[in-house]
């Protein structure tokens, strides 16, 4: 009654190659042809969410040294399916992961100012950083920048993206076929910069005119202190995996308290967590629907190659349905799983090998269930009332301004949550029925940048 | 006669400097994606081979120039946004082999390929100027001036285009498995690295995008000079050259096919493809009176446009009598670069292609799904999977990684 309802954000994860996609389900499609990118996007769209996301891994990744296989594999180019996907769509929001220390921002500036020119003003780009030297083996340059300058590096990159974009600011495309194309002055013309700082060294003339957005909305998607500043100094939205509502109220209260530093306020950084969920006509429906889902996502071979991540070492001969492995993890780089974001999650191996003994014997649990507990938890299980009254609740009592949504089946998951739970969400009036803008930032609630004179007519 | 094959090549408003003043042009949406879905679709309707889309790592010192069109999208972003609209025709983005990581070029074509269902291509353009590698920093740009220099940039974009290839192959067709009974979802004995490693940058594989509709999309080069013909000869499907006349036709065709035979590919591998830039008679007004007029729209009396290619104007069968006779002298097929957009573009659909049809040198209907097909080139294996099926067969581990697909 007081204080006017906070409106959710919703968006939808394509599902990408780790095991919370279920491939073996005779409902799971292709997670490459571009009809499954088209129909996922659809759903989205005719839900109103704000955006799709799309991951990024820029390397198979490998385990004991070889190409891992018990998950997804494989992925198409993100720019590619994106702008693809604009011509499929109207209004969602297209957000790419595009990492800055495999790229150049002249490149990807290019890119993105493309996507939000093609795509009317919808584009995103969560910036990430990607800095591992097995990953650098594909590129140029190898794998060349240590792990302390991965982000001092994506400073440089998103700043210099950002000259790259505000370079045509104030020129709107006028073409008066008398005259002149866009106005410019002879001898100066428009896009002209230069950027010379201790990673990039580069000037010249952009080739893309101011795009609709002026810049696409940047994400950023790193938890630690470092990856916290990067996000509270200039990304417009922060994708994170706070799943419960206490750590999530805690991250949020931290990352929302570190804008007033940077001159920004509240309203300038959305905090938008993965989520995932399993659903049912009853809780009890519900509660073994998201067991069943537990299981398929863990089988005894996932639940040793996960532990194997944690533990660092080869476990190939223990017993999934066995104990909790008595041996220490091997702390230090982690030389058993390669190319893999989640690895660098485990920040005190030894502790959490600990927590997990403990578990297993508070509850009686194996290994793989011991997995199952803590890797694969859906954050929100029930009824769709019961799912639209918890995210409703975590929005409104700040541990989030909404979700990025993984379903487990690809393309066709998302499709009960739209059609159960967003009406619930939209008929309380904390989800929008419309959409009422064109654009992401519209979408999203935030503000033009600064020099962005306005759309340009699409 | 043998049919030939039609190209269009995109940009901006068209080729003349000048076209974007034209009454028909639409310059103030040449960033918008309906400006070239219309273009793309219009060529699609003339039952054309594929489209071109120009691009570069900075404007041409032309566009400098307020009187003329100042910016330019991604081509590769442009031809996937266009892929979801249209059906048959072929999307060939430019890519800067100088510029651009191998891996990722090679997987976005890969993508455009399965967002088009196999009618993706690549041009791939050596960027030399100054101007180019000061907006990615890093390097020092070549002494153009010096033969050598320039030749190093050709092998790069060569091991650029090997790199692709490799890529492309890296995962054999039949690698997604999605074996619940054993839990696997890929065979990864059929994902290869690929271990290039050459003067210029090394690549490890494999590709993280599965193999393309087409296995290998279509990779074709503009080439003006020796070390481009070369390029081509190593690496293309298809050589854009950019013939005065008909002997000059015969005596560039000869220098592919020798520079094809020194690249150890067989006799007529690589389809050569002539560059025309074309000012057509429209009903009311003739292509000379296009010329002139935008001639003396884009500055000082007396000026006249100028191109790399030969610059034809006239009707629909004066231009199909030179595509008819080049044909002779070895050339399968033409990238028409219309003068002006729409206007050329209407002009090639309307009246050019109806007139080649009638002399049965052009297609009545699209026959062939991918552009590979309709281009006349094989579906190649993956050389990974003959590498292995070698190896089963007779015990070794050589893996041949040379040559092209
Ligand atoms: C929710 C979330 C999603 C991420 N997604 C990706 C991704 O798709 N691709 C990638 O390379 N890194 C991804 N990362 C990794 C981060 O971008 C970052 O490189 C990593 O977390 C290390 O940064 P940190 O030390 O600040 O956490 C993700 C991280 C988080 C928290």
């Amino acid at each position: 009654m007081s204080r006017p309802r906070k409106q959710i954000h919703l968006a939808a994860h394509f599902p990408g190659v780790n095991n919370t996609t279920v491939w073996s389900d005779p409902r799971s499609g292709s997670h490459i042809d571009f009809d499954s990118f088209r129909r996922f996007a659809q759903v989205a769209e005719r839900a109103k969410f704000d955006f799709l996301f799309l991951a990024e891994g820029l390397r198979l990744r490998e385990q004991n040294g070889r190409i891992y296989d018990l998950d997804v594999v494989g992925r198409p180019d993100t720019f590619a399916v994106l702008a693809a996907l604009a011509g499929v769509t109207d209004r969602l929001g297209l957000a790419g992961t595009i990492n800055s220390t495999f790229n150049e921002p002249f490149e990807v500036a290019r890119q993105f100012a493309t996507l939000d020119h093609l795509s009317a003003g919808r584009a995103a780009w969560n910036v990430v950083t990607s800095w591992d030297a097995f990953t650098g083996e594909n590129f140029r340059r190898g794998g060349f920048l240590p792990q302390d300058q991965r982000y001092e590096r994506a400073e440089s990159f998103l700043d210099a993206a950002g000259v790259l974009f505000d370079s045509w600011a104030g020129v709107e495309v006028t073409a008066d076929k008398a005259a002149t194309f866009l106005g410019g002055v002879p001898g100066d013309g428009p896009g002209r910069y230069a950027v010379h700082d201790n990673h990039f060294d580069i000037s010249g003339q952009f080739t893309v005119p101011q795009s609709p957005q002026g810049r696409p909305v940047i994400f950023q998607a790193g938890d630690s202190e470092q990856g916290r500043e990067f996000a509270a100094a200039s990304a417009d939205a922060i994708f994170t995996r706070h799943g419960t509502l206490e750590a999530g109220q805690a991250f949020y209260a931290d990352i929302k308290g570190r804008l007033g530093r940077f001159g920004r306020t509240h309203d300038q950084l959305l905090v938008l967590p993965a989520a995932t969920f399993a659903l049912g006509d009853t809780q009890e429906q519900a509660e073994e629907n998201a067991a069943d889902i537990r299981r398929r996502q863990v089988s005894g071979q996932t639940a040793i190659k996960l532990a194997e991540q944690l533990w660092n070492l080869d476990l190939s001969d223990h017993d999934p349905d066995g104990p909790v492995p008595t041996v220490d993890p091997v702390v230090g780089e982690n030389t058993i799983a390669r190319g893999r974001a989640s690895v660098r999650q485990h920040t005190d191996p030894r502790e959490t090998a600990q927590k997990w003994r403990d578990l297993a014997a508070e509850k009686g649990l194996s290994l793989r269930g011991v997995v199952i507990e803590m890797s694969a938890r859906q954050t929100f299980v029930g009824t769709p009332e019961r799912v639209a009254d918890l995210i409703d609740e975590y929005v409104q009592a700040h541990a989030s301004d909404g979700f990025i949504l993984v379903p487990h089946i690809t393309p066709d998951g998302l499709a009960d949550f739209a059609d159960s739970v967003v009406p619930i969400l939209q008929e309380r009036g904390v989800f929008r029925t419309e959409y009422t803008g064109t654009t992401l930032r519209e979408h999203l609630g935030l503000a033009l940048p600064a020099n962005t004179k306005k759309a340009v007519a699409s | 006669m043998t049919p030939l094959h039609l190209a269009i090549a995109l940009d901006g408003a068209g080729w003349h400097p000048a076209a974007w003043r034209e009454p028909t042009a639409r310059p103030a949406e040449l960033f918008t994606a309906g400006y070239w879905v219309d273009l793309v679709r219009s060529a699609e309707a003339g039952l054309l081979d594929f489209v071109t889309v120009e691009d570069s790592f900075d404007l041409p010192p032309l566009s400098l120039d307020p009187q003329h069109v100042q910016g330019r999208l991604d081509a590769v972003l442009t031809a996937c946004r266009v892929a979801p609209l249209t059906e048959r025709i072929g999307l060939v983005p430019t890519q800067v082999a100088t510029h651009t990581e191998p891996f990722h070029a090679a997987k976005a074509i890969a993508t455009l390929d399965f967002v088009s269902r196999g009618r993706a291509g690549t041009r791939i353009q050596v960027s030399h100027r100054a101007t180019e590698f000061a907006n990615v920093g890093r390097r020092t740009p070549p002494d153009v001036r010096d033969a050598d220099q320039l030749g190093v940039l050709f092998d790069e974009a060569a091991d650029h285009v090997e790199v692709s290839r490799r890529l492309w192959d890296s995962w054999e067709d039949d690698a997604e498995i999605r074996d619940a009974a054993t839990g696997r979802f890929i065979d990864r004995s059929k994902v290869h690295y690929i271990d290039f490693a050459g003067d210029f940058f090394s690549v490890k594989g494999p590709s993280i995008v599965p193999r393309p509709p087409q296995g290998q999309p279509v990779v074709t080069a503009l080439a003006h000079v020796e070390h481009a013909y070369r390029l081509a000869a190593r690496s293309a499907d298809i050589v854009f050259v950019t013939p005065r006349d008909a002997d000059d036709a015969a005596h560039i065709v000869g220098l592919v096919r020798e520079a094809e035979a020194e690249a150890g590919r067989e006799q007529g591998e690589v389809r050569v493809f002539a560059d025309l830039v074309v000012f057509l008679d429209r009903p009311g007004e003739s292509g000379a009176a296009r010329r002139a007029r935008l001639d003396a729209a884009d500055g000082t009396e007396g000026t006249e446009y100028a191109s790399d290619a030969a610059i034809l104007t006239g009707s629909a069968a004066l231009v199909a009598d030179v595509l008819a006779s080049w044909q002779h002298a070895g050339i399968s097929g033409y990238r028409l670069r219309p003068a002006a957009l729409p206007d050329d573009l209407d002009a090639i659909t309307a009246d050019l292609v109806p007139e080649l049809q009638s002399r049965g040198l052009f297609r009545r209907e699209y026959a062939e799904t991918t552009l590979r097909e309709r281009l006349g080139l094989d579906r190649p294996p993956s050389r990974y999977a003959s590498a292995a099926a070698a190896t089963a067969a007779t015990g070794s581990t050589a893996v041949t990684t040379g040559g092209v697909a």
